[in-house]
């Protein structure tokens, strides 16, 4: 149901890493499970979903924001203040 | 006649509530150090959870009613999936099937009079923090994230591609910013408050997205830019791609971004931690206050002031107010002064309407009303005035400067004596005036202009230097 | 009265991740009682790891608000309890910490994802325990180990601070050796809370009570069908037979939107899961990222080796379930066999008070034992239609098959925990 490349573009989108060597067996599990949901194509409307609670909403009122070290204590980089990540190309 | 151009903008205006959209952060963060206005929910630590910011749907919903729009009647907030470092939570919480408001529209003077620019949707969404790309080498790059931003209200409007030129867009975008100004419910002044993404095609081509462009002058140099390079392509033969561009403001150009984010799959769901919005109801309690054109239109009925000047003064609010504030000393002076010559000086120097204080602009008209100071000098006084301004000086009054400087406006007798006095000088152009060069009478009444300092009225001057040399004659 | 206590269990079967040697209490309603905290709820101050290696070395610096409530009330918590990485498992065999041990037999697995709140309970390390339930982790711990576990109605506890796996489904709950001890914590950490806006304002102040004369319990053929081991299914239809001979009446019922309930629940879970985890890119907090790569590959990185097997599956079908040029449409049509499964126990619920069965379709499985992951997932059957209608259930011990424990699941109606747990009651009541 399934191929390799579905699960190599999807683990791209996704942002997953996987190793070549975990390749095939993902696929054949994520087929198997895929094929497993498929009962939901048996659905033939879409029911709407009722929501009986609405408008959960909050005054517009400052509080306290954590402190610059508090907001930064568990990054793993820093540099001035800022949060460090990786260069995006 | 070269094809018709087709834009549509897509505008992200931030809303100035107290608090920000899910979260209590303060949103006044412009001149705070990095990371100083966050908290787990906006620094999307795991385990927060969003709460909405009443006022900003308000706001919302404002600006859709003042744009006639339809409030849907049930509205909910989605997630957006993608992946950057300024986004806390690697998705962003907007609305997608159903936003706040849709079919609306908004009346710009276009190129050919008035027009209306259809709106197709109006909805709320967050901002997300703000990168900073740091250094050059392959190796020695990587980014900075500071989530002050992160959270911030936006308001996103997206037009339908009704506009039909660069400049017709830029007057839309003026519109929409002056009327979300006096709603109360956007600071034009901040920066980075407003972004524009725009999409241009030219009839029977492909369409281009422009995306981030930040300031308001940008969007007319962006897609003229376009419009030039896409017409050049249709001249050569070549097809225009399909693509998005970032606009480069130091060198007005657009360039093809790599498109990375080519067919990017959002994969939006409604958002599990929200529930829907019902808010038609509330649309028939909001006051809306007088907005751009209903002022335009008490300015030429209250004031008497021209269309051409209305427009002008009703631009933005802030203007608006300020002529009304100086109005009363004189309604034509008024607005002749501030849209004709003070506009112009403070654009100079890049300044906004706050820059001229109030009573300092009052006294000018007095003293241009009494007929106490030649225009010539009016216009050295505002120089004067914002000059000091810009030094950071607390500036002058005009009384004060025409005091000390002199520049009353000179008498008839003082005139005459002045005159005499350059036709002995002058023989050499009296000469030449007899002899019928016009522009010798020109070079006279400047140089009685010079001796004077200016304070002379040149219209009467000239008419003073022809009696006087057809006399002498 | 405050105080302090010391907390060295022998935690021989590895429930706990983190253990809080020192603790100090206040006073209130829950003063000194030992608290276990399953590691996806977070706790100011002491790690948080979801079990999992891209948490490691995470320390919240805030408080979950059902952590306030217990400290408010005086407890003293202890520690916390390993549990399937971000809770995507039926074993707790998904831990970067390794596995917990079921105490009453540790060849066997304690069930999950609360699998070391419900050891730590059954062990006797602590007395009271909370865990989380997306669908069936509170219950199927309990039932595996022999405890009393409740999953309650949807927005009946906070979820904030509770890391998320499956926003819509998933529910903080107690776990405690009896059901007045269920009933207690349940009363302390229920409540709405202003920063949760799918709390509801319905608090639980009830004593149990074990009088069900003339309760109406609905007996649903597919909860007791081919799935089902016959000796789980005997044991709990003799239980159902002692709640009859204490005054309740069984009516036969039937849920036919059981067979998209599992298919349901794994879109859903999956497509919030894969979207819930998708922050979790080392910048803001867990391992930092290497500079030499760029934004992209370092991202894919951490995770490749920050999630597990199981959590990296889980993320893929979630985004096979969302993503336009797959299944795009499978999320929303799972979200419409919700609708069938809630549609259902409400036609249902008009007839009958409760609806009762087995808690799992088995007794506890063998440590590595169920290594196909659709085959766990089908264990899971019997739990997650109450998580898809949002309604509340409990699992309290109802006898042994092979000396292993079995659960009896009953699931009321919404905001009715108190009919389950009365009627849970009267069960221990009614065999002790």
């Amino acid at each position: 149901m399934v191929t390799a490349e579905d699960i190599r573009k999807i683990a791209k989108l996704a942002d997953v890493g996987i190793d070549e060597s975990e390749l095939s067996g993902f696929t054949k599990q994520c087929s198997g499970i895929l094929e497993y949901f498929a009962i939901l194509d048996t659905l033939d409307q879409d029911r709407p979903v009722t929501h009986e609670r609405v408008n959960i909403l909050r005054e517009d009122e400052v509080k306290p924001s954590l402190s610059q070290e508090e907001s930064l204590k568990n990054a793993g980089q820093t540099e001035k203040g800022f949060f460090k990540a990786p260069r995006v190309m | 006649m070269e094809d018709e151009i087709i834009i549509g903008l897509e505008i992200h205006c931030q809303l100035n509530t107290k608090s920000k959209l899910f979260c209590s952060c303060s949103t006044d963060f412009r001149d705070n150090d990095p990371n100083t206005h966050t908290c787990p929910v906006c620094l999307g630590l795991p385990g927060t959870m969003p709460m909405v910011n009443r006022k900003a749907i308000e706001y919302a919903l404002k600006v859709g009613k003042a744009l006639n729009c339809e409030v849907l009647d049930e509205s909910e907030f989605s997630r957006k999936n993608y992946f950057y470092p300024d986004l806390d939570k690697a998705y962003q919480i907007t609305q997608y099937d159903k936003p706040l408001a849709v079919r609306g529209k908004l009346l710009v003077d276009g190129d050919d009079g008035e027009r209306e620019i259809r709106i197709t949707r109006i909805h709320v969404e967050e901002d997300p923090g703000r990168s900073v790309h740091i250094g050059t080498t392959d190796s020695g790059k990587y980014t900075l994230v500071d989530y002050n931003r992160s959270g911030i209200p936006l308001i996103e409007i997206v037009t339908e591609p009704d506009l039909r030129s660069p400049k017709e867009a830029r007057k839309f975008l003026n519109k929409l910013r002056a009327t979300l100004e006096y709603l109360n419910v956007f600071d034009s002044e901040k920066e980075g408050s407003l972004r524009v993404d725009a999409n241009i095609s030219i009839k029977g081509n492909e369409r281009v997205e422009v995306k981030n462009i930040s300031s308001y002058k940008g969007v007319e140099k962006a897609l003229t830019f376009e419009v030039t390079r896409q017409r050049n392509l249709v001249r050569r033969g070549q097809p225009i791609t399909r693509e998005t561009r970032h606009f480069v403001e130091a060198r007005g150009i657009t360039t093809s971004s790599r498109s990375k984010e080519e067919e990017n799959d959002y994969r939006y769901f409604p958002e599990p931690d929200l529930l829907p919005l019902k808010v038609s109801g509330w649309v028939e309690k909001i006051d809306l206050p007088e907005l751009p054109d209903a002022r335009r239109e008490r300015f030429i009925s209250q004031y008497g002031c021209s269309v051409e000047h209305a427009k002008t003064l009703t631009g933005g609010l802030k203007l608006a107010e300020f002529y009304e504030k100086t109005a009363s000393v004189d309604n034509a002076l008024a607005a002749t002064w501030t849209s004709d010559y003070l506009l112009g000086e403070l654009n100079y120097r890049d300044f906004s309407i706050d820059a001229m204080p109030v009573e300092h602009f009052r006294n000018l008209l007095k003293l241009l009303k009494e007929n106490a100071i030649t225009d010539k000098s009016g216009v050295e006084i505002l120089r004067i005035i914002l000059d000091a301004v810009k030094e950071g000086n607390i500036p002058e009054t005009p009384d004060s400067i025409v005091k000390r400087l002199g520049l009353a406006k000179i008498g008839g007798g003082e005139i005459g004596s002045m005159i005499s006095n350059v036709l002995a000088e002058q023989s050499d152009a009296v000469a030449d005036y007899y002899a019928g060069k016009m522009q010798a009478l020109n070079f006279l009444v400047g140089q009685v202009m010079k001796k004077c300092r200016g304070r002379a009225d040149p219209g009467e001057l000239n008419l003073m230097l022809r009696e006087a040399l057809d006399k002498k004659e | 009265m405050a105080g302090a206590l010391l907390f060295r269990p022998n935690d021989t079967v590895n429930a706990f991740i983190t253990t809080i040697p020192d603790v100090t209490y206040s006073d209130g309603v829950l003063s000194g009682v030992r608290v276990a905290v399953k590691d996806n709820i977070s706790t100011k101050g002491v790690e948080t790891t979801c079990a999992s290696r891209i948490l490691k070395g995470y320390i919240p610096p805030y408080d979950a608000h059902v952590i306030s409530l217990l400290k408010d009330a005086g407890a003293a918590i202890v520690g916390k309890t390993n549990m399937d990485e971000f809770g995507m498992g039926t074993t707790t065999e998904n831990s970067a910490y390794g596995p917990t041990l079921n105490p009453r037999d540790i060849t066997r697995v304690p069930g999950g994802s609360s699998g070391g709140s419900a050891a730590a309970v059954a062990a006797g390390y602590v007395d009271l325990a909370i865990g989380s339930d997306t669908g069936g982790s509170i219950r199927c711990p309990a039932a595996f180990c022999g405890i009393v576990g409740l999953k309650p109605t949807y927005g009946r506890v906070s979820r904030f601070g509770l890391i998320a796996y499956a926003n819509s489904l998933e529910q903080i709950g107690p776990m405690a050796r009896s059901v007045t001890g269920v009933s207690d914590l349940f009363s302390v950490i229920s409540g709405q809370d202003k920063m949760d806006a799918t709390s509801v304002d319905r608090p639980y102040n009830h004593i149990p009570s074990p009088d069900i004369n003339g309760l109406k319990i609905g007996i649903p053929d597919e909860f007791f069908g081919r799935g089902v081991r016959p000796e789980v299914a005997d044991t709990v239809r003799e239980a159902v037979m002692t709640l009859e001979s204490l005054g309740a009446v069984t009516v036969p019922c039937s849920i036919p939107s059981m067979k998209y309930a599992l298919a349901a629940y794994y879109v859903t879970c999956t497509s919030e899961a894969s979207s819930n985890l998708a922050r979790f890119d080392g910048v803001r907090y867990g391992p930092g990222n290497s500079n030499r790569k760029s934004w992209h590959d370092a991202y894919s990185e951490i995770r490749k080796t920050g999630f597990g097997e199981e959590v990296r599956r889980r993320i893929m079908l979630g985004t096979f379930s969302l993503a336009a040029g797959y299944f795009g449409r499978y999320y929303q049509k799972a979200q419409t066999a919700r609708q069938m499964v809630r549609d259902d126990f409400s036609r249902i619920f008009k007839d009958v008070d409760i609806i009762a069965g087995p808690t799992m379709p088995d007794i506890a499985f063998t440590l590595g034992e169920k290594s196909d992951p659709l085959q766990m997932y089908l264990s899971d059957i019997l739990t997650v239609p109450a998580n898809l209608a949002g309604v509340p259930a409990i699992s309290v011990p109802c006898g042994t098959v092979d000396k292993m424990p079995v659960g009896l699941q009953l699931i009321g109606r919404l905001f009715d925990e108190e009919r389950i747990i009365d009627t849970a009651y009267a069960y221990e009541q009614g065999v002790s």
